[in-house]
């Protein structure tokens, strides 16, 4: 048994401690987030954060993430109450057939965590890892910037506030 | 009594201080009007540049982001670090007011064009052996480059190792201009690959140990160096590599980067095989013989094992799930086994069986650690193996317990050791030389 | 988004209960004030769009007694944004918030049959059935209101949700639907609201389905998960050639976990309760596995182009005006483009169950009626024992895995009924076994008078087929692997004006003399079929190029040039548009190695209309092109969803970059070599311009022009001509990869 966490909750898993992470997210726990897109860690549809880190869950196996926060994008809000980089993503209209659209989400998110104030040239290179196939980088990268925007415009006039 | 043997050994120490520095001391070249790009005969400057592919000019002489042969490049070295000069012919930044014999000099001579030494991070230990005929056609490919006005940042060396003067004690010992002679006995072929691999590719520059002052190891040719915090495997008869290489797999693997039975160009040895690609290949087939001929035929024993190896892994039986209990065996699994087939000699995305991976059989586990940690891929999207790096999703004790599992499971040689401290220096970026 | 129940719908089911009225009401008279009302008899007269083939208007639009209004759609959300564009069409004619809609696609068991959501044809062909079709039911609606209210229709005025006299008296939707009101036939003609008047359409409503997407709502066919579903992993074969030899499949039986193995002639499968161990099942079970392979069965990657050349073709001329006429100068080129992938983000993946005999698959094919088709044929079974419910995929992009991973998981289903089965294809099988866009060649020999005009144009096309999409079960892919195999049905060309190979070939162009002619080659030496744009992608691409080529030697700038031979007003305005955002005209230098590019084109000389140029750098060391910059102008008519249209040119021109500068499949004489995002690299973040900017050229009122496809040719071609500019030197093999580019610069 292997004590998953979440998205801040804990899950005990009896999958076989080798299974990558993306099947455990999918099939066990029906976050339909991160997804499968090759399985070979090459193009990020499966990208989820562990430990302010983002990673490809699809070469990572459970056995390495016990004691270690996964955050995948049901954790940074909900339809009915979306977090800030969901907002600027719908504001932005900033997908096409939206499949790669979690993994980026999640690649933005440890990027702004350790910079929240990134150049365009940042935010290319932290996204290089992701690839879209219907050509929506330019939304993607409006996206990331106006979330950045929001985000740091809420700590400055809130501290508490921030990337969660 | 005591007075005058000081005085002399005073005198001696100044005299030869002096006689030193006089003989360190190289004269300024006269400033030369750049060029003009059209007076330089076209296959000239086209030879000049498959050399500057050859020799990977560019490589140190770039840096990331920068424009080509602009400089700037940090090159780690033990002794602090380097930046590489701007070689494009920019008359204030650049080389451009260098004449032909300047710019032989500083190739033959290590000494640039306002007379002060240059580092033998510049391995102009290896480019002293250039012909004539050669070192005119690099000068015309140079000259016809884009002019770039940056100035590359200044070296971070320590005293008095920032003192350029030091360099000709370290020439006075270790350097020896000019040509040497090759071996007789050997064909065309061959001789072109010893010139093209020592005086231009400068192969020996990274896979020959060096000495404390940072100079190739005499007589170890080939044994095996570093660069930027890689091993570069020894490529003479102790070469780890388990199926021994030939003149045909280091062609493949030189031209495409790739060889079926050994894996893939990573690290440093990434961006030469990219240059070698677009290479004519009457260039890398004799390096490729070359080379081959440095670790001679393999042993009868070495070979057998090889023919073992590759006997087992292309006649797998069917197996289940691995019921191996070692921590870094389900590691393994989830991360590795589907790229580096266990069974197979090659799984998916191109992967090798690790068996077959040098840097597994390395006496060194620096090289497996670091594409565990960084991946390998190519730069800008071209066409190459494509591996994740697991630096963030590892931590330091995963990536020993899952390499001192890959060394256990895919290679006879002795256990690495000390491999959680050896991951943690690379982290903090020690060991970068 | 709720997985339908797994019961087999029929209309009769759907409007049973409620009123016992069927009132049979003429639109004649709802329409007695439509002047235009002349012409043919009504019934006789084309019907709108997709109406023509589904002409009852409750095929389209239902309404509930609650008065929850149901619309319906043959065509498939492919992250187009159609759903969104449906939804406001309806809403607007049916006077209703969108919120109000609840939109039903791709279901055999529910929709009309639209064929497949491809060529750009789902506002054209759904959108306008449904503009009609809304339209007409509000008549209808006011019409019983009328009767009922004892009112003249020109007092009452349909406003959300109800009709309104303007004495105050309103009748809600619900509450005039008793019965089949709506289970008339179509008029051909509607009182379609003024475009000036609209609230809806016309404007960028954001897209229905990206909150789901995300925020990890179930949005996909891969998120699926009905209850007792298991998983499978079809053991594909290493290559087209390879059969099954031997296999001892008892070891991988015997995992704990592994539920069964399908093994069907050289279609050979596991099914495992969980699915990292069907993964793992089926890495054994390829391990274990030995086939016959041919080593010859592919031509060499190096000459393919001669190779296609040498294939018996089909000619047809299809242009032919004028006289063979020569003139002051003759150009002539050769362009090239080698196989592509669709390359879809999300491998192909479907759901199949098989109960009672009956087969339910969910499937993100573009075209669930001709799969049940093929799949009836397949499994021998009556297609009516078969439903195909549509749910999304990723990106399709044209015809790639969907349809034969719906095969697989409906062979898997049958051998194990009872419970769902989801099948999900692994990236290397997606790159190895798609139907790619097939690799082309064109010729292209023009003649020019002294003033530089156009007076001789010859071009020729030859391509393999660009559809093998099923209909015909020999189209699946498993069907080939069966023990008894069906076969690839011989490929036939589609027809002009739309074309498949030739899409495009003629060009838009005034040309007074001029042969097109269309080499049709039915021997497919890898397998092809229909991606994004299918021959547009590559004739204008050609075309587009060659008119530069023209362009510099009638001494012209290019953008005059086009002028110079166009009469259409609609084209020369997005080309002014263009090149007018772009600073065309600008006298400003462009600093060295860079070049701007132009290129347009209508795509399929039908729908909408692109104009697009492009600013670009080469570097010269490397040979890589780095895009600057992208301006486009589009006419795609009345636009529906400006924003949505926007997003598609955007994407357009990015994927079209990616192909022309990246993208050829590679293979040896055996096998596909294309097998993962390293041996088939497409663009990053960092190959992606600085910006792009898009202009639309709004005509509310005129007919939907479908633009998913317009801007890949125009992007290529632009490419191409800003490389020129910046290097002097002329492409015409595509990729343009920096090997290619470099070497065709030198040093």
């Amino acid at each position: 048994m292997i004590t998953l966490t979440v998205n801040g909750r804990t899950h005990q898993s009896d999958a076989d401690p080798s299974t990558p992470l993306l099947y455990v997210l999918r099939d066990d726990l029906a976050l339909n987030g991160a997804k499968f897109g090759c399985g070979l860690g090459q193009c990020g549809a499966c990208t989820v954060m562990v430990n302010g880190e983002a990673i490809y869950s699809c070469v990572v196996p459970i056995a390495v993430l016990e004691g270690r926060a996964i955050t995948t994008v049901e954790g940074l809000g909900t339809a009915d109450n979306p977090g800030a980089l969901q907002r600027a993503f719908i504001d932005e209209q900033a997908a096409q057939c939206g499949y790669c659209i979690p993994g980026m989400m999640m690649r933005a998110h440890a990027l702004l965590q350790k910079n929240p104030t990134p150049s365009d040239e940042q935010i290319r290179a932290a996204l290089q890892p992701n690839l879209c196939r219907c050509g929506t980088h330019m939304r993607i990268l409006r996206a990331v910037r106006r979330a950045a925007q929001t985000l740091t415009s809420a700590t400055a006039t809130n501290p508490k506030e921030g990337v969660r | 009594m005591w007075r005058r043997i000081l005085f002399v050994v005073l005198i001696m120490t100044v005299l030869g201080a002096a006689g030193f520095v006089a003989w360190a001391w190289e004269p300024a070249l006269a400033l030369n009007p750049p060029p003009d790009r059209s007076s330089f005969d076209r296959e000239l400057v086209q030879r000049g540049a498959e050399l500057a592919a050859i020799g990977n000019c560019g490589v140190c002489h770039t840096t990331a982001g920068g424009k080509p042969f602009a400089g700037g490049r940090p090159l780690p070295t033990p002794f602090g670090t380097i930046h590489a000069t701007n070689i494009t012919p920019d008359p204030k930044a650049g080389i451009g007011q260098w004449s032909e014999a300047a710019f032989e000099r500083a190739m033959r001579e290590g000494v640039d064009r306002a007379g002060r030494h240059l580092y033998p991070a510049f391995p102009y230990d290896h480019f002293t052996r250039l012909t004539d005929e050669d070192v005119k056609a690099l000068y015309a490919f140079m000259m016809t480059r884009d002019p770039v006005r940056v100035t590359a940042p200044a070296n971070d060396l320590a005293f008095p190792l920032n003192i350029r003067l030091s360099v000709a004690a370290w020439k006075l010992l270790f350097f020896h201009k000019g040509r040497r002679q090759l071996e007789a006995g050997h064909d065309a072929t061959w001789t072109r690959g010893a010139y093209l691999a020592d005086a231009v590719a400068h192969c020996g520059a990274c896979h020959t140990p060096r000495n404390a002052l940072g100079a190739q190891k005499r007589g170890q040719d080939f044994a095996g160096g570093s660069s930027e915090g890689w091993h570069a495997p020894a490529l003479n008869a102790q070469s780890p590599a388990p199926v021994p290489w030939t003149a045909d797999s280091l062609f493949t693997y030189l031209r495409s980067g790739s060889a079926p039975l050994h894996g893939t160009a990573a690290g440093p040895m990434a961006p030469v095989v990219h240059n070698l690609g677009g290479v004519p290949e009457d260039d890398v087939r004799p390096i490729a013989v070359f080379i081959a001929s440095v670790a001679g035929p393999p042993s009868p024993e070495r070979q057998r094992m090889a023919d073992e190896l590759i006997q087992r892994l292309s006649n797998p039986e069917t197996v289940g799930l691995a019921a191996d209990g070692q921590p870094g065996a389900a590691i393994f699994a989830g991360a590795c086994a589907t790229c580096h087939s266990e069974t197979r000699l090659r799984g998916a995305a191109g992967a090798i069986n690790l068996a077959l991976s040098t840097a597994v059989n390395a006496p060194d586990p620096l090289n497996a650690i670091r594409i565990v940690l960084d991946g390998i891929g190519p730069a800008q999207d071209r066409r190459g193996p494509l591996m994740p790096g697991f630096s963030g999703a590892l931590t330091d004790g995963q990536i020993a317990q899952l390499t001192g599992y890959v060394r256990a499971q895919f290679s006879t040689q002795p256990a690495w050791r000390d491999l959680e401290t050896t991951i943690r220096r690379i982290r903090e970026g020690k060991d970068q030389s | 988004m709720n997985v339908p129940p797994r019961i087999h719908l029929s209309r009769r089911t759907l409007l049973a209960g409620g009123g016992a009225l069927v009132v049979s009401f003429s639109l004649r008279a709802a329409m007695a004030q439509d002047a235009q009302s002349t012409g043919p008899e009504p019934r006789q007269a084309p019907l709108p769009g997709s109406l023509k083939g589904s002409p009852m208007l409750d095929s389209w639009i239902r309404i509930a007694a609650d008065g929850s209004i149901t619309v319906f759609t043959g065509k498939a959300e492919l992250g187009q944004g159609i759903r969104t564009a449906l939804v406001q069409i309806a809403a607007e004619q049916l006077r209703v918030a969108p919120a109000a809609i609840a939109l039903v696609a791709a279901d055999t068991a529910q929709t009309p049959n639209e064929g497949y959501t491809a060529g750009s044809h789902s506002m054209q062909d759904s959108g306008t059935a449904i503009l009609h079709a809304a339209a007409q039911a509000r008549d209808i609606l006011i019409g019983i209101a009328a009767g009922r209210l004892s009112v003249p229709v020109e007092r009452l005025k349909a406003d959300g949700g109800a009709v309104h006299a303007d004495d105050g008296r309103r009748l809600a939707y619900g509450e005039l639907v008793a019965g089949n009101v709506l289970n008339v036939r179509a008029q051909p003609q509607s009182k379609l609201r003024e475009a000036s008047a609209h609230t809806i359409m016309g404007k960028s409503m954001p897209r229905v389905d990206i909150p789901a997407k995300v925020t990890g709502g179930v949005a996909f066919v891969q998120d699926l998960r009905p209850p007792g579903m298991v998983h499978a992993r079809v053991v594909r074969p290493p290559s087209y050639s390879a059969r099954l030899r031997d296999i001892d499949v008892k070891p991988v039986e015997r995992m704990s976990g592994v539920l069964k193995i399908v093994r069907d002639g050289s279609f050979l499968a596991v099914i495992a309760q969980r699915e990292y161990l069907a993964v793992m099942a089926m890495r054994a079970l390829a391990d274990a596995a030995t086939w016959n392979e041919n080593a010859q069965a592919l031509p060499e990657e190096q000459t393919i182009f001669a190779h296609l050349e040498g294939l018996p073709a089909e000619d047809s001329t299809i242009l032919n005006v004028g006289q063979p006429a020569s003139g002051a100068r003759m150009v002539e080129a050769a362009y090239r483009r080698p196989y592509q992938m669709h390359g879809s983000i999300g491998p192909s993946c479907a759901v199949a169950v098989m109960e009672n005999d009956a087969l339910t698959l969910w499937t993100h094919s573009q075209g669930v009626y001709p799969l049940r088709k093929a799949v009836a044929e397949m499994l021998k079974m009556p297609p009516e024992r078969i439903r195909c419910i549509h749910v999304e995929g990723s990106g399709c992009y044209g015809h790639n895995g969907a349809d034969d991973v719906a095969a697989d998981a409906a062979l898997i289903a049958r051998a194990f009924p009872g419970r769902p089965v989801r099948v999900q294809w692994m990236r290397e099988d997606e790159h190895a076994f798609e139907p790619y866009g097939p690799a082309m060649i064109a010729r292209a020999k023009a003649a020019l008078d002294r003033d530089g005009t156009i007076v001789d144009w010859q071009y020729q096309v030859w391509s393999n087929t660009h559809s093998t999409r099923p209909g015909a079960a020999g189209n699946l892919l498993p069907a080939l692997h069966l023990a008894a195999p069906f076969f690839h049905p011989a490929p036939r060309p589609l027809p002009q004006p739309e074309g498949g190979g030739d899409r495009n070939a003629i060009p838009l162009y005034r040309l007074p003399n001029a042969r097109v002619i269309h080499h049709f080659i039915p021997t497919m030496p890898l397998r092809v079929s229909a991606l994004r744009g299918l021959g547009a992608y590559m004739n204008i691409f050609s075309l587009e190029s060659f008119m530069d080529e023209l362009a510099a030697a009638a001494g012209a700038d290019p953008v005059e040039f086009r002028l110079r031979h166009l009469d259409d007003a609609r084209a020369r305005e997005v080309i002014t548009t263009a090149a007018q955002h772009f600073g065309w005209r600008s006298s400003e230098r462009l600093p060295s190695h860079h070049g701007r590019g132009f290129a347009f084109a209508r795509y399929k000389n039908l729908a909408a209309y692109a104009a697009i140029a492009v600013e670009l750098e080469v570097e010269h060391e490397s040979g890589r092109v780095r895009l600057a910059r992208a301006v486009a102008a589009t006419d795609s008519g009345e636009a529906v969803n400006p924003d949505g249209i926007r997003n598609q040119i955007e994407g357009g021109i990015i994927q079209s970059a990616s192909w022309t500068l990246y993208e050829a499949v590679g293979f040896d004489r055996m096998r596909i070599t294309s097998r993962d995002w390293g041996s088939y690299p497409i663009m990053r973040f960092a190959g992606v311009p600085e910006r792009i900017d898009v202009h639309l050229i709004d005509r509310p009122g005129q007919p939907f022009l479908g633009t998913g496809e317009a801007a890949q040719g125009p992007a290529a071609a632009a490419i191409a001509n800003a490389i020129a500019d910046a290097t002097g030197v002329r492409l015409r093999d595509l990729p343009f990869t920096p090997e290619r580019v470099k070497r065709a610069i030198g040093v």
